[in-house]
């Protein structure tokens, strides 16, 4: 009865089942994807009260508080990507499931992308122009969060698999992840900064897509060790 | 012939107290074995270091001989896992939720059908989980037994908090699988009686 | 072979041989800390642009340096407790962080004390280095954090293990993006690094006090691990024996 270890087409098969019963979940709990979205518009709202109501200086900023927000935003969010999985028990089921738990936290952090990352990067646009930002420099923007959150779903899964169960839990995901998070913001918001400056696209995005590809890579596995660890 | 599941040496810590020591067992096609204890002994403790749940301090957990440590996956293919909790979202209708497993597991739709009317769940089948009660929910993590072709199944406390159907319905189960060939580890505080050759591992 | 580092590994045998093995480390760190700020502050020439302020790079380097060589034993350490459920490993990461992040704490108040004459300021964002430390120090605060938040000792050295890991692996790209952060709107360091070299009797002094202070980082984690070792073993009977005998 016994069967070998799962092969590939099962694997993205069960990559695809997580994203669709995340998804689904989101879609009968809107609220969960809504509120890290109203929290992005709220602290950008923060930076030109904060900053002062000069609107040369605002085009200055708003590249990089686009990318804060973004990535507080989605901070916020992480917490509880394993939680409910955690208290219903869901994720002992997926621990003991035929299928690999690498591809199963690979399926988790993509529904997290799909319902944190992608609805900040499609409302993007509408805070860019009310920055007066220029087209160009709105696709960059859009660009560089669509690579950025990417890489931050990935290595954010990781360390919301760290600290599920905890009860310190939000404080020290951020402490976690923050620091390791630095890279994305300095290219992805210097790089828009560049490109609204006049200078070339460079090589930041590249950097970016690097990145998440890296992350994508070494994620999936660390991210199921410590699950495995956080449900002992 | 070799032993299909059996364990030998298993000693676990938890924190500062020492649950078990060298335990072990062996178990072939069509036996059980039972894990007796008070609450707090470290019968589910057993079952999760068997499932892979926990990591024991020492000792050796062998599936057709082989160690399990170094090929996780193919037990893992073997056995299912029944815990406390159902394991499904509460946001979900039970047919949902099932779906999400299946497409895991992948049974067929008519097994589906069959499954869920003979524990009495196909009317529920629409419902979120949270509407169910405990005892469905208890129905509905059956339901997954049934649904897998697993040659084992772990199961915590199956009949505790249940009626006299409820635990009668755990237990023909149970038997039936039994006598098909499959292999059961329960941890159960209270008697069970289950009409099989059983093997009974006391712990205190 | 094996059998030589399974022994090394059983936690009584260590804690006997760490004892004998600790003066060894800390004498030497002593002789040549001592010879070589001794060297520095009085005996190497001045610097050609930064006069005698530079003296204190006799300290800030080799604390930046053990800043990223304990993150190293950590990682390494962690990795190996992971793969081959060696605890003493984890015993090893645990020790070697909060002296890691003294390290980097010392790098970074030296980095500041030496930006005033030299900047103008105590803290400049702009620099590549000094924001690197303060990463790095950012990243010890996190491995200690989870740390603490675990009770259960064994969770705790597993899962610190795996952030150990990841970290090690996003250190690189923290050092590079910071560089290049910096590298847009300067075109040179504010420190004069691609000045003259250092001529010889600077540089010697210096690489006594990173020997020096390298030895001393063994020793400081020897003494650590034993503390680790005692308390998670405390239970064990050979612990109980020692106590009682009254030489713990």
């Amino acid at each position: 009865m016994s069967q070998p270890a799962a092969p590939l087409p099962a694997i993205s098969k069960a990559v695809i089942a997580v994203v669709k019963r995340d998804l689904l979940l989101a879609w009968k709990r809107p609220g969960d994807v809504l509120n890290p979205l109203i929290f992005f518009l709220m602290v950008i709202t923060l930076f030109p009260l904060a900053m002062g109501p000069s609107t040369a200086e605002m085009q200055f900023y708003a590249p990089g508080a686009l990318w804060v927000a973004a990535l507080l935003a989605t901070l916020l969010s992480l917490n509880s990507l394993f939680l409910s999985d955690f208290e219903d028990g869901s994720l002992e089921q997926m621990l003991v499931s035929p299928v690999p738990l690498s591809a199963l936290a690979l399926g988790k952090a993509w529904g997290h992308w799909l319902t944190t990352g992608l609805p900040l990067v499609i409302v993007s646009p509408l805070v860019a122009a009310s920055f007066q930002m220029s087209l160009s420099v709105t696709g960059v923007l859009m660009l560089t969060l669509t690579l950025g959150t990417i890489s931050l779903s990935q290595l954010g899964a990781v360390g919301a698999a760290l600290t599920v169960g905890l009860n310190r839990g939000t404080s020290l995901l951020s402490l976690l992840i923050l620091p390791m998070a630095m890279p994305m913001l300095i290219f992805g918001a210097r790089t828009v900064s560049l490109v609204a400056a006049g200078d070339g696209i460079g090589g930041g995005v590249y950097f970016l897509a690097a990145f998440a590809v890296l992350m994508m890579t070494i994620s999936p596995f660390a991210t199921a060790a410590a699950l495995r660890i956080s449900n002992e | 012939m070799t032993t299909k599941l059996s364990a030998t040496g298993l000693t676990l810590l938890r924190g500062e107290r020492l649950l078990f020591r060298d335990l072990e067992f062996a178990l072939n096609p069509g036996e059980l074995l039972l894990l007796e204890g008070k609450n707090g002994s470290g019968k589910t403790s057993l079952l999760r270091v068997i499932a892979g749940l926990l990591e024991p301090e020492s000792g050796e957990i062998r599936w057709d001989g082989k160690r399990v440590r170094s090929s996780r996956q193919e037990f893992q293919n073997a056995f299912i896992w029944m815990g406390h909790a159902v394991g499904m979202k509460n946001d979900l209708t039970l047919l949902e939720n099932l779906q999400f497993e299946a497409r895991l597991q992948s049974p067929s739709a008519a097994e589906f059908k069959e499954v869920l009317s003979r524990l009495g769940l196909n009317r529920l089948k629409n419902l979120p989980m949270r509407a169910l009660s405990a005892g469905q929910r208890r129905r509905v993590a059956l339901a997954r037994l049934l649904l897998s072709e697993a040659a084992v199944w772990l199961m915590d406390e199956p009949v505790a908090n249940l009626d006299t159907e409820g635990r009668k319905l755990v237990i023909d189960l149970v038997e039936d699988f039994l006598n098909s060939g499959g292999m059961v580890v329960m941890a159960a505080h209270q008697d069970v009686d289950v009409e099989a050759p059983t093997h009974t591992l006391e712990l205190s | 072979m094996f059998k030589f580092f399974h022994k090394l590994a059983s936690p009584p045998h260590f804690y006997e041989l760490s004892e004998k093995m600790i003066p060894w480390f800390l004498f030497p760190a002593v002789l040549l800390i001592g010879y070589g700020t001794y060297m520095g502050l009085f005996v190497a020439p001045p610097d050609v642009r930064q006069g005698d302020s530079f003296r204190i790079i006799y300290i800030h380097v080799p604390g930046a340096y053990l800043s990223m060589m304990a993150y190293s034993t950590m990682a390494i350490s962690a990795g190996i407790g992971l793969i081959w459920r060696m605890k003493l490993a984890h015993a090893v990461a645990a020790a070697a962080a909060p002296v890691g992040a003294w390290f980097t704490f010392i790098a970074l108040v030296t980095g500041a004390i030496w930006g005033k004459p030299m900047w103008g300021t105590f803290w400049e964002w702009t620099d590549p280095r000094m924001m690197s430390e303060l990463l790095m120090l950012f990243l010890y605060f996190g491995y200690m954090s989870l740390r603490a938040a675990i009770d259960d000792v064994g969770k705790a050295d597993k899962a610190s293990a795996v952030l150990a890991l990841v970290g090690a692996v996003n250190l690189p790209v923290i050092h590079y993006s910071v560089e290049w952060f910096n590298s847009l709107h300067q075109g040179q360091t504010i420190l004069a690094d691609d000045g003259p070299a250092m001529g010889m009797d600077q540089l010697a002094p210096l690489l006594v006090n990173i020997l020096g202070f390298s030895i001393l980082f063994g020793a400081l984690v020897l003494r650590r691990v034993r503390t680790e070792v005692l308390y998670r073993e405390r239970h064990k009977r050979w612990v109980k024996k020692m106590v009682l005998a009254g030489n713990a």
